[in-house]
């Protein structure tokens, strides 16, 4: 694919990541800010590869426990049961619904999984300087952005319940260390795709490169 | 370009401009009806169980509460600001925003709001909540008696709402406000 003439970064012009407004910093200044909402400005995000990584990183170690560790205790009369995430959602397979229970495991498990995958991927991929299937992979971007936050859907649940189910000794929930881990997971990833600048996907595709 | 029309990157395909018709009005309208319903969600419990006599129902905050005490302070902080904080000054900071520029002013600090708006908008996450407020009736509803609160009801309507007013505000009308006003002022 090739460029329709040169970029706008090419010429010196900058769009405010906030409010969209097209400016030029004068060459060379450090702390541009945005002359309408006094945004600071840049032609890619600061830092944007290593924050990406360290934040990942951060995820897939955090990852561990969150799906090794237990995530709710639930006590009744008759039983009593520790459930991870992924023993929570063979148990509401089972023993509830397996519409929810499908809900449930992409929410849980798919999604922070395919967030954790897609990142890395593209963060190789632009480390490689790759112009490989760049409307596909913008796409991943997209959709990683948009279903990070449904990650949460656990965590509320773990609330909820653990809040609700106190009835003195017939019954009581208690929320586990892994939700701690899981919730950890799913804000790190959510900030590791707001760092990730994905016009740094697109840089390889031209020769020019007068900014930075 | 025509009314509910947009503009697309044509690299990369993502929308660039979108001409919402009467965007400011239908914001304002829609803001006010979801911070009533975002009022009533949180006054009012969400859930109660009923085994044998002995029951239980918790609001939103309560819940929140209920975790901080059974030492799970991290879980407790993260609801608390994604279904409770976010969006509720998500709301306040439109109301702010909107009431003034329905009657033609701009209030002051725009430009601040916005951005704090653009920073927070990720983290309200009221339809997940909503979500998961159906999925914990599921779980709950072999084992007990359920009593939906107003609250669900509030919850779903406020979701739906939300939705709505997330595709009728376009940011760049409450920017155009604020060139008219810094160019009439001679800035």
């Amino acid at each position: 694919m090739e460029w329709p003439g040169r970029s706008a970064a090419a010429q010196g012009f900058c769009s405010c990541h906030v409010c969209g407004l097209v400016s030029r910093p004068q060459p060379g200044e450090t702390a541009a800010r945005c002359p309408r909402c006094w945004t600071k400005l840049y032609f890619r995000r600061p830092d944007s590869l290593r924050r990406c990584w360290a934040l990942l990183l951060a995820s897939y170690i955090l990852y561990i426990p969150a799906n090794l560790m237990v995530m709710m205790e639930t006590g009744t009369l008759i039983s009593y049961r520790k459930d991870t995430i992924l023993s929570g959602v063979i148990h509401l397979w089972h023993n509830g619904n397996p519409g929810i229970a499908t809900i449930v495991f992409i929410a849980s498990i798919l999604v922070p999984l395919f967030k954790l995958v897609v990142l890395t991927l593209l963060l190789l991929s632009v480390r490689r300087g790759s112009t490989w299937g760049i409307k596909h992979r913008i796409k991943l971007y997209r959709i990683v952005e948009l279903v990070g936050r449904w990650s949460m859907l656990d965590i509320f649940v773990v609330t909820l319940l653990a809040a609700l189910v106190q009835i003195q000794s017939f019954a009581t929930v208690r929320a586990g260390a892994g939700a701690i881990a899981f919730g950890a997971v799913v804000v790190l990833t959510m900030f590791a795709a707001m760092e990730f600048d994905p016009r740094l996907m697109w840089d390889p595709l031209r020769k020019e490169r007068t900014y930075e | 370009m025509p009314p509910g029309g947009s503009a697309c990157c044509c690299c990369c395909g993502a929308t660039l401009y979108r001409n919402l018709p009467d965007s400011l009005n239908r914001s304002l309208a829609l803001t006010v009806a979801a911070a009533v319903l975002f009022l009533v969600a949180n006054a009012f419990p969400v859930l109660g169980i009923n085994l044998q006599g002995n029951g239980n129902a918790v609001t939103l905050l309560q819940a929140v509460q209920e975790l901080w005490r059974q030492d799970m302070p991290l879980v407790s902080t993260l609801t608390f600001v994604t279904a409770i904080l976010v969006p509720g000054l998500e709301l306040v900071m439109m109301l702010y925003l909107l009431l003034p520029l329905y009657r033609g002013h701009v209030p002051p600090g725009t430009s601040l709001i916005m951005r704090l708006l653009h920073a927070i908008k990720p983290w309200g996450m009221v339809e997940v909540f909503m979500l998961g407020i159906l999925v914990s009736l599921v779980k709950l509803v072999q084992d007990f008696r359920i009593i939906p609160g107003v609250a669900l009801w509030s919850f779903g309507g406020l979701t739906l709402l939300l939705a709505a007013l997330a595709s009728s505000f376009n940011q760049r009308d409450v920017w155009a406000h604020l060139d008219l006003k810094q160019r009439r002022s001679g800035v």
